[in-house]
């Protein structure tokens, strides 16, 4: 994975590309042509889908990505490792029937049984982290097994059955406004125009907070550096001091704690627990990742490309089901999305290199075919 | 890299946006239906689509449609998850349709969405399978549950001669329907047929191949076995199918609810000898007649509203907003080849 990478990365970082301005460099980057994209067609569905405009788009659009906004984010700081974890959903779907079984069975109250559920989430994660970083298998095969195990273990608490018994304040909790329906309008503040009843459901504000925290933690600390070192070379990021065990250690337990509360936001919103909860999320958590610019051989990647990513597929979805189109079609138009902005990575990364070929600039050849 | 970055921007920029049109020209084509609003427009959301079941009742509520000079649309997940047929129910309330009629793949998790959507002023029916009361207007019932529990209890009792050891293979252990029946069932056989015993209930999950093995399962445990009773179309279908091969075809009864395509050949080469079902088609008509009703204000949902369903004639709203289409029908040799369902 990361051999192949190499090139890639010296690529990037050849002095040519920090000799134009800062503004340059960060407007042209496959993150700001994400940002760019959503806003295009952000425009383009408020003007041409029906009811796309409306209170309840927003509202709907946000309540349903939420668990892939939320997962996307340990997501992307594995991915940019090199690493992969297959088994969220899986461990997702294990702490919705936690909770259920904690709340109707234990008896314990919503916030205990949730806070269980992330433990046991974590510890999830930690399994997964311990086989990849400790061990040194891989992650691909490691969360492959996770997902089955995790996915069984859920299946098999519950077998075919749903706990759906939940106090209201919580299950309305999950799908309450942002200051709440306000009688007769709302004013949208610095949230924007004003609406009723209010779009931005409350869950948008874990939701931040934990971009802030990814945010700062890959692009501003040097535990953020050492992820993208571990991506681009996984030696010379362990001969340059980075623990690379712990670090992925940590990813992982963090991927797990991170959908286990996912897990428990999904059963409050839809008030039920069952063993198949969310299955398949973690195709759309990777799609979304790898659309939001992240290279899936590591070392290359942003948050603000993903975050766009992930609302990017929410509002393509939305506004597709908004004009009755069957949800195969849907399928369709996301995967071609996908591998049309996987395969313009590639193919341009070839293109250039031919020219560069040909023009024999200060560039050394590089095949790049991949 | 510089060439490099900003021809990736560009070429992915144009390339998404060249899809993201072509699909908005394939999609603008049907979005006629989405934007009106006001008339009879009714999203139709089964459990799950590419079910021959709920295939029948859609060309039902077309039929219907096509006589009140409204339209149905029919949307719905792949599989039949609760939450996959949320973000439909959303959708439907951000489109402001008409009536969204509904068969709902679980009482409850559905419900908080279905409100939402009545908030947005949609009227919603349930058919085949119903919420909870408070989520819907009106619950149009494919046969009242004891109508159900005794066709299948009579039909039995016929073909084993009133006497002997019956098992149930059901679908899910938490399926509303299907317990609700067995439930009747049960009481149904202890009050009139003292001389049936039910010695078993198993779950084969509507899945073939569980069903499959759960069959066999059971005539190994009971070799003194005397009847079968399926109440789900998979079950039964599956059942047939083991017991079409096995030792004990045409000893050991089996009945229960099916659909007349899957069991067409096993009614001919006699493991079966007759089944019940209601009529999906009529189902899905009636439910559409149902929703133009709440639409145009004929009826509100309260016991006692009346409505003219076409050619199926008038039905009166019972007890929790419940419309029933009738007594269950029963296929056998005699009339199974004039249905295609």
């Amino acid at each position: 994975m990361s051999t192949s990478t190499v090139g890639h990365a010296v690529d990037e970082r050849t002095y040519a590309a920090y000799s134009r301005p800062l503004w340059w460099r960060v407007v042209m980057t496959r993150e700001f042509a994400m940002i760019v994209l959503l806003g295009v067609v952000y425009l383009w569905a408020t003007g041409n889908v029906a009811s796309f405009d409306g209170p309840l788009a927003l509202y709907y659009l946000f309540l349903d990505i939420a668990p892939i906004l939320m997962i996307a984010l340990p997501m992307t700081l594995i991915i940019i490792t090199g690493e992969i974890d297959l088994s969220v959903a899986s461990t997702m779907g294990l702490s919705s029937v936690l909770v259920g079984i904690f709340h109707a069975d234990l008896g314990l109250s919503i916030p205990a049984a949730a806070v269980c559920a992330l433990a046991i989430g974590t510890a999830c994660g930690a399994l997964n982290g311990v086989l990849v970083g400790y061990v040194g298998l891989p992650s691909l095969a490691v969360t492959i097994g996770s997902l089955a195990l995790f996915r069984g273990i859920a299946g098999g608490l519950l077998g075919t059955e749903a706990i759906t018994d939940y106090p209201e304040q919580w299950t309305d909790l999950a799908k309450e406004r942002l200051f709440g329906p306000v009688e007769g309008g709302y004013s949208g503040g610095w949230l924007g125009p004003v609406t009723e009843p209010a779009s931005y459901p409350l869950v948008l504000v874990p939701i931040v907070v934990l971009a802030v925290v990814f945010g700062v933690l890959l692009h501003a600390t040097s535990f953020g550096r050492g992820i993208y070192e571990i991506g681009l070379n996984e030696q010379a990021a362990k001969f340059s001091g980075v623990d690379v065990a712990r670090t992925k250690l940590l990813l992982f337990a963090i991927a797990g704690a991170v959908s286990a509360f996912a897990g428990v936001y999904y059963t409050l919103r839809f008030g039920s627990a069952r063993g198949d909860n969310a299955e398949f999320l973690e195709l759309q958590v990777i799609a979304a990742v790898l659309l939001g610019g992240v290279s899936i051989f590591g070392g290359r990647g942003a948050l603000p490309g993903v975050l766009a990513g992930v609302l990017l597929i929410g509002i393509v979805s939305s506004a597709l089901r908004l004009e009755d189109v069957s949800s195969n079609v849907i399928n369709i138009v996301i995967g071609v999305l996908l591998v049309l902005s996987v395969i313009s990575t590639s193919l341009l990364a070839w293109i250039s290199g031919l020219r560069v070929a040909r023009t024999k600039s200060d560039h050394p050849t590089k095949g790049n075919q991949r | 890299m510089k060439f490099q970055s900003r021809r990736v921007a560009v070429l992915t920029a144009v390339t998404l946006l060249a899809g993201m049109g072509l699909t908005a020209c394939g999609g603008d084509d049907d979005g006629g239906s989405g934007g009106g609003g006001g008339s009879a427009e009714i999203t139709l959301l089964p459990k799950n689509l590419g079910n021959p079941y709920f295939d029948a009742s859609r060309t039902g509520a077309e039929k219907a449609a096509g006589e009140f000079d409204g339209e149905v649309t029919e949307v719905g997940p792949d599989q039949a998850a609760p939450d996959a047929q949320v973000s439909y129910i959303n959708t439907a309330a951000q489109q402001g349709v008409g009536a969204l009629v509904v068969s709902a793949n679980d009482p409850t998790a559905i419900c908080d969405a279905l409100n939402e959507a009545r908030d947005a002023g949609v009227k919603v029916v349930t058919f085949d399978s119903d919420t909870d009361p408070e989520c819907r207007d009106v619950f149009v019932n494919q046969a009242d549950a004891q109508g159900i529990a005794k066709a299948q209890v009579d039909l039995i009792a016929e073909q084993i001669g009133d006497k002997g050891k019956v098992a149930i293979l059901s679908a899910a252990a938490n399926a509303t329907n299907q317990n609700a029946w067995i439930k009747l069932m049960e009481e149904e056989i202890a009050a009139n047929h003292p001389n049936i015993e039910l010695v078993d209930t198993v779950y084969g999950d509507d899945d073939d191949q569980k069903s499959f093995d759960e069959t066999a399962a059971l005539l190994s445990r009971y070799s003194d076995l005397a009847g079968i009773i399926s109440p789900t179309t998979v079950g039964i279908a599956a059942a047939a199918r083991y017991l079409s091969t096995s030792e004990q075809k045409g000893k050991v009864a089996l009945t229960g609810l099916g659909t007349p395509d899957q069991m067409r050949a096993y009614i001919k080469d006699g493991t079966v000898t007759s089944f019940a079902l209601w009529n999906p088609e009529d189902l899905g008509y009636l439910a559409a007649y149902t929703a133009e009703a709440l639409i145009n204000d004929d009826i509100t949902g309260e016991e006692g509203d009346t409505f003219e369903a076409g050619e199926l004639g008038e039905y009166t709203v019972g007890a929790d907003g419940g419309v029933l289409l009738g007594e269950p029908f029963v296929f056998d040799e005699t009339n199974i080849d004039d249905f295609n369902f």
